[in-house]
């Protein structure tokens, strides 16, 4: 019986092995480029990476249409926000791509993009993370950026809070164990400090105990923070949300990026998001001609209303375009040719995007636009004009 | 006031632990087996009452009701295919399989309901105490009610029913109840159906409480409401109460007194020197061995 066995998992493992080696030999046609695409299309951060997804493949659909000589090829990979799972997802893009130039669109998250970036510096090939915030993400010379770091984010948070005079005490509600999270706190402490802000309580959770938050809120609301800055992720500020209005506080709450997404919760009650304001470069109620066309397309294509991450990855698509154009990117180049005439051309293109108005890029990786606020009135995304 | 107002908190989350503490300790009371997939079944539980009360529109008590049965089944189910072949393994093989049926209801929750979150309405209709400054919530009250109820209940059953008695049996020596004419498989088949039933009641009220309904809801709290039957003595059913209305305490206390970042440092702390001091847990019963 054992012997069955083995002598069955070995003709699997060579199967699979067969597999892979004929994944190299794709059935790509000639004259692309290929762009891998990673993040996390399940799991609990699966509306991030599928809005990715999508945003991208409708600026692959846009461009392939346009017919010109450049042509891309585009695949997406889940990697569930798993550092490792996002390795794997990219080694598994780089065997589909083959020997055809190869860059890549990602990884969604910051772990991920992190643990890819080490992969494609090693490996040379070019990587723009349309959403990855840590400022680790563009460490390498080959990484670049279409979002707002974490630093920024949180340095332009405490600045506009002061401005605005949005509250006297400042109340934070983090997750230590999340870079995102703990990235823009920290940013977020040094700004205000700066910016006098009065920071009355830092408060934590981790991913691993994160059911109860009450005791947070209620310690801010003893120390009468009448702002609380939400650094964190959607699904976790609903509970805060919820428990917030249970225990009867009321601060005004304000998040950054990862707050996108709130008012898509199945289920959540949005009168308890009402005047939640957050950080954001894109929303699908601006009056841009550029903004309504892909919001219209992308719920024609995919029955849903896009986020920033589907438009920061649209951007991240066209400015790998326009950066291609610019060096004269061939089908025929190799993957790390490509990424260093890439990184040259990142520096001298500037693109009309949907996150921003002529958007540049710093040799750093890092994107020049200019931030945007947006609050919930009404159970709708609503632009704060400045 | 404040120390009040947290200690509530603190309750509230431990009756919430104790729940399905209750569930943990009787499974391992009886077969002697650590079931990881409990926080799992907890899931399911909470999936079918949202979906009882959602899409078909059911009240709450109906839901939770079918979603007892439904977790029963699947208990049933779960104990017969992957723990009963391995009645005779080694305890290891047996936790091993619990975690991989933990991650294949987990994963099989992603295929069927999806990753996005939902926010789950509460079975509770209780309006909100207010007392002074103190707030308590009716999800809370709930919850320490029913949370001594089951006890009570399970006490009740397990030391007056006939099953009860067998369940004791089958936990002292299995070779010599089926010697007496118990029949072991039924017996342990009974356990899964109880504490997976109980398990539908934890998900329906631990989601009151914390709302975000997602696949990995479970897991979580199951593995704390693990330790807190441990803190309280394994096997014993009122130590899992006590355990877990603890364990939620001493959560609650340490984030408001000592530091939010570093709770669960100070909870599991707590729970080294209670085992270092006393090893069986604060109710656990002393295990004699047998030459």
């Amino acid at each position: 019986m054992k012997k069955i066995i083995g002598t069955v998992l070995a003709a699997a493992m060579a199967f699979s092995m067969v597999g892979c080696a004929g994944g190299a030999k794709s059935d790509l046609p000639d004259n692309v480029i290929c762009i891998g695409g990673i993040g996390p299309t399940t799991g609990p951060n699966a509306q991030y990476g599928t809005a990715v997804k999508n945003g991208a493949e409708i600026a692959v659909e846009e461009i392939n249409a346009m017919g010109g000589e450049l042509q891309f090829a585009f695949k997406f990979q889940d990697d569930e926000a798993d550092n490792e799972k996002a390795v794997n997802a990219y080694n598994s893009l780089k065997d589909w791509a083959g020997d055809k130039p190869f860059l890549v669109v990602g990884a969604t998250t910051s772990g991920c993009t992190i643990a890819v970036g080490a992969e494609t510096y090693a490996d040379g090939i070019f990587q723009i993370t349309p959403s990855g915030t840590d400022q680790e993400c563009v460490k390498y010379d080959n990484a670049f950026r279409t979002c707002f770091s974490d630093p920024s984010q949180g340095a332009i948070s405490a600045q506009y809070i002061k401005e605005n005079q949005l509250a006297t005490k400042v109340g934070i509600i983090y997750d230590s164990s999340d870079t995102y999270s703990d990235g823009i706190t920290r940013a977020f402490s040094d700004e205000a400090e700066k910016q006098q802000l009065e920071i009355v309580g830092k408060e934590a959770f981790t991913k691993d105990n994160k059911t109860d938050m009450k005791v947070q809120l209620q310690k801010l609301q003893s120390a009468g923070a009448d702002l609380v800055f939400l650094p964190i992720y959607y699904s976790e500020a609903s509970t805060i949300l919820k428990q917030a209005a249970e225990i009867g506080y009321q601060p005004t709450f304000y998040g950054c990026d990862g707050m996108d997404g709130i008012l898509n919760v199945e289920n959540f009650d949005g009168s308890l998001a009402e005047g939640l304001m957050f950080l954001t470069p894109f929303i699908t109620t601006s009056q841009d001609q550029k903004t309504q066309d892909f919001v219209k397309k992308y719920q024609e294509k995919y029955n849903d209303v896009p986020t920033q991450f589907a438009a920061d990855a649209y951007d991240s698509v066209y400015a790998v375009y326009e950066a291609c154009k610019q060096a004269n990117a061939t089908s025929d180049m190799s993957a790390q040719d490509l990424c260093e005439a890439l990184k040259k051309a990142m520096t001298e293109i500037s693109i009309e995007g949907l996150t921003g108005k002529s958007i540049s890029w710093e040799e750093s990786g890092e994107p020049n636009k200019t931030p945007l606020v947006a609050k919930i009135e009404n159970g709708a995304y609503v632009l704060i004009e400045q | 006031m404040e120390f009040l107002s947290y200690l509530l908190t603190g309750i509230s989350l431990g009756s919430v632990y104790a729940i399905i503490a209750l569930g943990y300790t009787m499974v391992y009371g009886i077969a002697k087996m650590l079931n990881f997939a409990h926080g799992d079944v907890i899931m399911v539980g909470g999936y079918v009452v949202f979906i009882g009360m959602n899409q078909i529109g059911l009240p709450p008590i109906l839901a939770i009701i079918v979603a007892m049965g439904v977790c029963t089944l699947l208990g049933i189910v779960i104990e017969r295919v992957a723990y009963k072949p391995l009645r005779g393994a080694s305890s290891l093989a047996v936790l091993i399989t619990a975690i991989g049926v933990s991650y294949l209801l987990q994963n099989m929750a992603l295929l069927i309901w999806g990753s996005t979150p939902k926010s789950f309405p509460s079975v509770v209709s209780i309006p909100k105490i207010t007392v002074g400054t103190l707030s308590i919530s009716g999800e809370t009250i709930v919850t320490i009610v029913v949370a001594a109820l089951i006890m009570v209940g399970l006490t009740f059953f397990i030391n007056k029913t006939k099953i009860g008695h067998a369940m004791q049996a089958v936990a002292e020596d299995k070779g010599a109840a089926q010697l007496m004419g118990i029949n072991v498989d039924v017996t342990i088949s009974i356990t899964f159906a109880i504490g997976s039933a109980l398990a539908a009641i934890a998900g329906a009220l631990l989601c009151s409480s914390y709302p975000l309904l997602q696949p990995t809801t479970g897991a979580m709290p199951g593995i704390k409401a693990f330790v807190a039957a441990v803190f309280g003595g394994i096997g014993s059913v009122p130590g899992a109460m006590v355990g877990g209305i603890l364990l939620g305490i001493i959560e609650s206390l340490s984030k408001a007194y000592i530091s939010t970042q570093l709770s669960d440092a100070v909870v599991f702390s707590v729970l080294i020197v209670v085992l270092l001091v006393k090893p069986t847990g604060l109710l656990g019963k002393k295990i004699h061995e047998k030459v």
